[in-house]
């Protein structure tokens, strides 16, 4: 078994070994993020004042629609299906995933998901310009002709992590080392587990609602169509039974991040190690329950209203528990400050913040005012990026030595953490009072009275843009030239069978599982 | 464990890969009649529940103690060029009484158009205590060029009706069907 | 002759015109740029009160979690020299951060689900309208008693194009106006029946605490009572398409008294508008009103001199200097699968008729031509629904 890797273009068409495809995931998933980044700053760009400037009002609503789509399927879910390929194995003290070929397979779909979505931009009509929630009667009868090119690129998207979602399941029930119980497994490996568990339960579901929409377009049903007996407000059911979930596939994957990164660097155990995996647990049920809460002003029943306010106010309580989990593991530690921990920091903190607003949002009379405003988008900016992204790139710092044996420079890390602390809390921290003040959101233009924070919040959003640039450089240049690393545990508070195999790791891990205690 | 166990991975890709067939099923098949169910209970207002069936009146008592008014709004949808008004605004009308009010629609084009109205109720909490026994709105309408036509609809308000109720608004949009609905 | 147009634009544009004395009135100046603004009804305070409860008990919950993280990470720093303890579960402290949060809960859905219930509580208004969201505007209709009496009206932007597109300086309104407002009378119950002509679209204005979906095939309710004169300003709130941002509402509120009068004065202006349609206007005059329509309705797409945007240019266009019967047809029934949607609904026939006029006479199109309202009603009666 002792082979290395093929050689050439081969040994990544080719690919079956967890670490290759890791990176490619990782790689991928990079590319999408400059890529959804580079609309992001259309949009920004197009909102640093008043007026028309740059783009047309429909390429802006292509531009919206893309920045979601991308972002969210493009980036930050294969960055953390990246992250489980090369991380959960070498957790586990797994040889490689359960099912390899699939493994390939599944990556291989992305690229042509993502060429098939971003080639719709140059069709006639445009991409997708009906938001990434695609709502009916807007995304059917009024869609451009793209729109069947975006539901197909839709389907192959979420077969792919439909796939990376069975082997994720099937290595982590099936290949774990002797002795390695459930409850002594690492908690990124837990909540990738659970989001596992989330995607193949829903990813189904957004497959169906675009089947229901392809099935309007095309084949005269009328699922959403009121003139023929169907409601768009089905839509929007149907999408948020995905939706919401989705959500927290983002979320929890960056949970089990910061809950490794953490402990290592307070020198510390993880605090309420159990309570984190029932917290994750709950959080991954009550979000099939309160989906609807994305759609107070839809005109629900009062008693609907009722229901999904109070079922959205419970996440709040497991979702407490893991910020004061974190904040009690660093309590009475022996805390530095590496780059990692800088990340993780600044995810308590912001992540929190973005719950709070959360939690705001959940009280239906208030969202009667917050719906569809900057204040929403303000929150799940602060949820996603600081939360997802934020933590991604905690995660990279983290392992990037095990993964290439060379270790980043810290004064650069420091430097991209600072610019994109800064670069992101100007932008958007004021879009809460853009939002709070009456500034719809997917606009391309707006009144005066939004003018000075709109400019704040493009220049934020241009700093935070370039720090991920440094971000790229100071990656690339710790694999082709940063200092070697060798030893096992990179961190002296790291725990875990990660840290046993040398640095660079090889190319075949734990061929003969460990024995943990 | 630990060694790679083949026949366990099959068993449990087997099961997961049957549980997403599963989602997908559910979301095509049982989401839409789930919801045309849970709009019936709920009263939630869904042109789902546009119940093409008529109500059937049985023991009727009149509520001579009561007056609801009932009000009529009329919608076209996109691009129908058809007029369509009811011929009153609102009635009065104490509950268990049947009453008629007649909505008229005329074709102004030269053209044979297909139309379907869908109804719609506010405040929520009168859905499922407005009954009708007769509508236009259960069947499309076929409307040859220039053709007028008055269309009746006959309904009953529930006495169960909760007292608090004491406006109901029916509104009709119509749509123009004749694309999907060509002879 | 001029002069007759001229009397009658006022007429049809008095609503709009109206902006003498805002200073003493409510309006966009008296909104908060930071925060939710509390508007003018009690339904609003309520839920800025809400609001407000909800900050300050986030502020306090954070302040308590990040004084001890800081302190962690200050007193508990590596650099000084710390070993770290090896604890890591506390059965108290767990049950105690697991139920306390519950309790905060429970004291916040208190409040909410009281205002809730106001939310909801639509009975007994005195002034019913029905809210039509379409592409890209509002259709505005007061139910009266009769058919008869109930009155209709679209609400288009009044931004000028010139404004967007930088040529001219931005006004305070910069789009939040529009051609024709709708007026509330003050202190008054008013119910919005609220529905879609197309897709989706949300009907929001944050003054005055109503925010709702317009969905097409239903009919929502919201209301509203204002307790302070004032014009109040929202926008569409759901993405519905290219001019989602565009589409402005300008609600009026005032006293009783005016408002009636306003109300009088749109039922005589339809009545007026029936009798126009049955008269012949000069060329000049059409044009003078096609130019008006042309403003509100068609330069977001073919762009102020008719050099095409979104839409095709209608300068030298085959169209605009085709048969005229053709350029009507396009005008009412659109270009099915392009962005040209059909206007013979959302135009009368009058301004259908003044509209062509002007695009045929505008933009160096000198075909001379002109349409009447009643051609219009004719062309329709034998020619369109294809």
């Amino acid at each position: 078994m002792a082979h290395g890797p093929a050689k050439g273009l081969s040994r990544w068409l080719f690919a079956t070994n967890h670490k290759d495809i890791g990176s490619m995931y990782l790689w991928f998933s990079f590319a999408m993020f400059i890529l959804g980044g580079s609309f992001a700053m259309v949009i920004r760009a197009e909102l640093f004042q008043p007026g028309l400037q740059l783009v047309r009002p429909e390429f802006f609503n292509q531009m919206t629609t893309m920045h979601g789509l991308v972002m969210v399927f493009g980036a930050i879910m294969p960055s953390f299906v990246g992250l489980a390929n090369w991380m959960i194995p070498m957790m586990i003290g797994a040889p490689d995933m359960a099912l390899p070929r699939m493994n390939n397979f599944s990556f291989w779909l992305l690229p042509f998901a993502f060429l098939i979505l971003a080639s719709t931009l140059f069709m006639a009509g445009g991409g997708p310009n009906f938001g990434w929630t695609f709502y009916a009667p807007l995304s059917t009868t009024y869609a451009p002709p793209s729109v069947t090119f975006f539901i197909f690129a839709v389907h192959v998207m979420g077969a792919s992590s439909i796939m990376g979602s069975i082997n994720i399941i099937a290595t982590v029930l099936n290949l774990r080392a002797p002795g390695m119980t459930l409850m002594k497994m690492p908690l990124f490996v837990w909540t990738w587990l659970i989001t596992a568990f989330l995607l193949i339960a829903v990813m189904p579901v957004l497959a169906g609602a675009v089947t229901m929409m392809l099935m309007d377009i095309h084949f005269g049903t009328s699922f959403f169509s009121a003139a023929g007996g169907g409601d768009p407000v089905l839509f929007q059911h149907v999408f948020w039974f995905f939706g919401h979930p989705e959500v927290y596939i983002i979320i929890l994957p960056a949970f089990g991040v910061v809950s490794q990164i953490i402990p290592t660097f307070s020198r510390k155990p993880l605090f309420g190690y159990s309570s984190m995996v029932y917290a994750t647990a709950s959080i991954a049920f009550l979000s099939f329950i309160v989906w609807a809460h994305h759609m107070y002003v839809v005109g629900m029943p009062i008693a609907g209203e009722m229901y999904f306010m109070i079922a959205t106010m419970l996440i709040a309580v497991p979702t407490g528990v893991k910020v004061f989990n974190w904040v009690a593991t660093m309590f009475r530690g022996s805390i530095s400050f590496e780059t990692p921990m800088l990340f993780c920091i600044a995810f308590i903190i912001l992540f929190t913040t973005g719950g709070f607003s959360g939690l705001m949002l959940s009280l239906a009379p208030s969202d009667f005012q917050y719906h569809d405003s900057y204040f929403v988008v303000a929150h799940f900016h602060y949820v996603m990026v600081a939360g997802a992204v934020f933590s991604m790139s905690a995660a990279v710092y983290y392992w990037l030595p095990k993964w290439c044996g060379r270790m980043y420079s810290e004064a650069m890390g420091k430097t991209h953490f600072w610019i994109s602390f800064i670069g992101f809390n100007l932008t958007f921290f004021p879009q809460h009072f853009v939002g709070l003040a009456g500034m719809p959101r997917r606009i391309p233009d707006y009144n005066l009275i939004f003018a000075d924070w709109n400019m704040v919040s493009s220049i934020g959003a241009f700093i935070y843009g370039s720090s991920q640039i440094l971000f790229l450089f100071n990656v690339i240049r710790t694999i082709v030239a940063g200092k070697p690393s060798t030893e096992a545990k990179t961190w002296d508070g790291a725990e875990g069978l990660e840290w046993t195999v040398p640095s660079p790791a090889p190319y075949h891990t734990f061929s003969v599982p460990p024995q943990v205690s | 464990m630990g060694k790679i166990d083949k026949q366990g991975d099959k068993y449990i890709v087997a099961k997961l890969f049957f549980g997403a067939v599963g989602m997908f099923a559910f979301a095509m098949f049982v989401m839409p009649p789930f919801y045309n169910l849970l709009c019936s209970v709920l009263d939630i207002n869904s042109p789902r529940l546009s119940n093409k069936k008529a109500y059937v009146a049985e023991d009727v008592k009149i509520d001579q103690t009561r007056l609801v008014k009932v009000q009529f709004v009329t919608i076209n949808s996109a691009n129908m060029p058809w007029e369509f008004r009811s011929q009153v605004t609102s009635v009065e009308v104490h509950p268990g009484e049947p009453t008629r009010v007649v909505f008229f629609a005329r074709n102004p084009t030269d053209k044979k158009m297909v139309g379907q109205a869908v109804p719609s109720i506010v405040p929520e909490s009168a859905v499922q205590f407005f009954h009708k026994t007769e509508c236009f709105c259960f069947t499309q309408q076929i409307l040859d060029a220039k053709q007028e036509i008055d269309m009746p609809v006959v309904f009953i308000v529930d006495q169960a009706l909760p007292a608090d109720v004491r406006t109901i608004t029916l509104s009709y949009t119509l749509f123009d069907v004749t694309a999907s609905k060509t002879p | 002759m001029h002069s007759k147009a001229k009397r009658l634009l006022a007429l049809l544009l008095g609503p709009a015109l109206l902006s003498a004395n805002t200073n003493v009135w409510a309006d966009l100046a008296d909104r908060s740029t930071l925060n939710m603004s509390p508007g003018v009804t009690l339904l609003g305070r309520d839920i800025y009160d809400l609001h407000m409860m909800a900050i300050w008990v986030s502020v306090a919950i954070g302040v308590v979690v990040f004084t001890v993280m800081f302190y962690s990470l200050i007193a508990h720093r590596k650099s000084s020299g710390r070993q770290a303890d090896h604890w890591h579960e506390h059965l108290g402290a767990e049950l105690a951060w697991t139920l306390i949060p519950f309790l905060i809960l429970g004291w916040m859905a208190w409040p909410a689900i009281q205002t809730l219930l106001k939310v909801y509580d639509t009975d007994e208004p005195v002034i019913d309208i029905v809210v039509t969201g379409y592409q890209w505007k509002w259709k505005y209709e007061y139910i009266g008693a009769t058919p008869a009496d109930s009155i209709s009206f679209f609400s288009n932007l009044a931004t000028p194009q010139d404004e967007i597109h930088g040529k001219k300086e931005k006004s305070e309104f910069y789009l939040l106006e529009v051609d024709e407002p709708i007026h509330i009378p003050v202190q008054t119950k008013v119910r919005f029946l609220i529905t879609g002509n197309d897709v989706i679209h949300s009907w929001w204005v944050p003054e005055l605490a109503v925010k709702k979906d317009a969905v097409p095939g239903i009919v929502n309710e919201s209301w509203t009572k204002a307790e302070k004169v004032g014009i109040y300003r929202g926008q569409c709130a759901e993405l519905c398409g290219k001019d989602h941002g565009f589409m402005p509402i300008v609600v009026v509120v005032e006293e009783r008294a005016d408002y009636d009068k306003w109300l009088n004065g749109k039922k005589a202006e339809a009545k007026k508008l029936h009798e126009l349609m049955a008269q012949t206007f000069t060329l000049e005059e059409q044009i003078a009103r096609g130019e008006k329509v042309y403003n509100s309705t068609c330069v977001s797409c073919h762009g102020a001199k008719g050099e095409g945007g979104v839409g095709k240019p209608i300068a030298g266009s085959k169209i605009a200097t085709g048969p005229l019967e053709e350029h009507l047809k396009v005008a009412i029934s659109g270009r099915p699968g392009t962005a040209m949607p059909a206007f013979g609904n959302s135009l009368n026939d009058l301004d259908l008729a003044a509209v062509v006029t002007y695009q045929r006479n505008a933009f160096g199109n000198n075909m001379g031509d002109s349409l009447q309202a009643v051609d219009v009603y004719k062309f329709k009666s034998k020619k369109s629904g294809e």
